[in-house]
């Protein structure tokens, strides 16, 4: 396990959002340690991508606090979040389509330069990105696929382009969305290797719909259940916890 | 398999067919310098101005993803600018331009600041509802006389050495503020700026995930595609001495949107192609006794049922499609 595992780099506190009378979040709290892979999980309805969206800032929370590092962030604007290191994915496969492979991680890159008002400089002077943007595609496996159009890849290599472009901003936190869903057999072995290999240095928070895929892939699992936790801990702890078993025997998907 | 190293950049799609980009660049300048010895020189400038106007827009829809029904304010409204500080107040014609760009400029500000909170059809509508305010203040302010316009604007001097009455100088007056003027579209298209924009057009929550503050991105782009709007208001008020309500009726804020889906939106040559096309319609029809709106009207259904990437727009799909 990476270095000062008691170290919470993302919290919840009391997190709560109602839409109109009805709580799709209530109470949640949530503590991320630095360096793991942690899981949120729950059958649809339970309200996982709602506290994602509170999460990423997305969404505003009706009450409750997130603290980033010790900070407040409750009140703070998604763009702002993703400068503090706090960067998310899309349950839909969030690439530009038709901008290339290349120039979709070099988007990415290119923030830093400062130049990205300069709409009276050339393009050219994004080329010294370029290495470095080979490297981030050769890490996610795209490199004969550099100069396509992101549209002209395959649903799977979409996710891991999308995953290259989240990691050309070096975050200390990724939030995933979703990173599985719609994927056949082959290409989850690889995205789950692929996960844990960006993992390494870095914290990762995922969104998942089944237990099962994020079993050998989490540190810390997180059962949601109508806006609500229902267990939190390891998969051998969560898995054998009678409520969760009941609560997926309904919907078939332990 | 081999990795590309890092000292041989990997070429990109645009950037690969360079030479070819510049080929037809020359060619078609040639042509536009040729043409007033073949063409009626108003008949020309006019598409000019046309043309210059739909590529600004189409900055803004093309490039930003932004569909603005509110462009007439800035083209009719700038062109007013022209023809009142250059027949009032006696300025010389690149002032009266310069006044032009940038109070078009400044009108581009308040619309954007106000109109891109929103999106989709919402953002369509503030701009219409903005633009025909702009529409009853040249209707209602005095300086611009109402129903008859400014009249009668001198043409003047440009830079105190071009007598902008010769018809040829003027025409080349013209294309040189159109060239200027596509320039920086082409040149802001290819930029560190137009990526960013880009990357909004296609997918503006994960730019924002990304850390962009993707407003400001799109209004720096509305207040750019605003000032070229002007500029070419501008012109058309200096080559026509005249500056109407024609051009900032809402009817004008379509017949912008028409040239730039005919030609290709999205395509840097499609509003050129798409103004030269509607200008050259309307004044041929002007002559016979077919109605001009119906005429256009159908060719525009037609084109959005048969080829919806527009002319340029189908012409590069084809292209691409042969080389791959």
């Amino acid at each position: 396990m990476a270095t000062g595992t008691n170290d919470i780099i993302l919290e919840a506190r009391g997190l709560t959002k109602e839409f109109k009378g009805f709580v799709a979040v209530k109470e949640v709290n949530l503590q991320v340690r630095r360096g793991t892979i942690h899981a949120l999980i729950g059958p649809n309805g339970a309200g996982k991508s709602t506290v994602f969206n509170l999460l990423t800032k997305f969404l505003t929370p009706t009450r409750g606090q997130i603290l980033y590092k010790g900070r407040d962030i409750t009140r703070t604007k998604p763009a702002d979040i993703a400068l503090m290191g706090l960067v998310r994915s899309f349950q839909i496969s969030a690439v530009f389509p038709h901008l290339s492979v290349l120039e979709n991680v070099r988007v990415a890159l290119q923030r830093p330069l400062g130049t990205s008002f300069h709409f009276w400089k050339s393009e050219a002077s994004l080329h010294d990105l370029h290495g470095r943007a080979l490297e981030l595609i050769e890490a996610v496996n795209l490199t004969p696929w550099a100069n396509h159009l992101a549209a002209e890849l395959p649903y799977g290599r979409k996710r891991a382009l999308e995953i290259a472009t989240t990691l050309a901003l070096d975050p200390e936190v990724m939030l995933l969305d979703e990173p599985l869903a719609g994927m056949g057999h082959e290409d989850i072995e690889g995205t789950a290797a692929l996960i844990k290999r960006v993992a390494a240095d870095r914290t990762v928070l995922m969104v998942e719909h089944n237990l099962s895929v994020v079993a050998h892939l989490s540190d810390t699992i997180t059962v949601l259940r109508r806006g609500e936790i229902l267990a939190e801990g390891p998969y051998e702890v969560v898995s054998k916890n009678p409520q969760v078993m009941e609560a997926y025997m309904g919907t078939g998907h332990a | 398999m081999s990795v590309t190293s890092n000292s041989t950049p990997v070429a990109l799609r645009g950037s690969a067919n360079g030479a070819g980009t510049v080929m037809i660049a020359a060619v078609l300048l040639l042509l536009a310098v040729a043409a007033p010895f073949v063409l009626y020189p108003v008949f020309l400038m006019k598409v000019l101005c046309f043309a210059l106007f739909a590529c600004a827009f189409n900055l803004l829809i093309g490039f930003a993803g932004l569909l603005s029904f509110g462009h007439a304010a800035f083209f009719g409204g700038a062109a007013y600018i022209t023809a009142h500080v250059v027949k009032v107040w006696g300025w010389a014609p690149e002032f009266g331009l310069l006044a032009a760009v940038v109070v078009a400029a400044g009108l581009g500000l308040v619309f954007g600041l106000i109109a891109i909170r929103r999106q989709g059809i919402y953002f369509a509508m503030i701009t219409l509802a903005l633009s025909q305010m702009v529409f009853f203040l040249a209707l209602q302010l005095p300086f611009t006389h109402g129903e008859d316009g400014i009249q009668g604007v001198p043409r003047g001097t440009l830079f105190g050495l071009f007598d902008l009455n010769q018809p040829l100088t003027m025409y080349y007056a013209v294309l040189a503020i159109f060239v200027a003027g596509f320039a920086l579209i082409w040149r802001t298209v290819h930029s560190p700026f137009g990526q960013v924009l880009k990357a909004i057009r296609e997918n503006e929550p994960r730019a924002v995930s990304l850390g962009y503050r993707t407003d400001r991105y799109k209004l720096v782009a509305f207040v750019l595609s605003a000032s070229l709007a002007g500029l070419a208001g501008g012109t058309k008020a200096l080559v026509f001495q005249l500056a109407s309500l024609t051009d900032v009726t809402w009817q004008m804020s379509g017949e912008v949107v028409l040239m730039t889906l005919l030609g290709g939106m999205g395509t840097l040559l499609g509003p050129v192609v798409g103004a030269g096309l509607v200008v050259t319609l309307e004044s041929y029809l002007a002559s016979t006794s077919l109605p001009v709106p119906v005429v256009i009207g159908c060719i525009f259904v037609v084109c959005v049922l048969v080829f919806r990437r527009g002319i340029v727009g189908e012409v590069m799909n084809y292209l691409g499609k042969n080389r791959a």
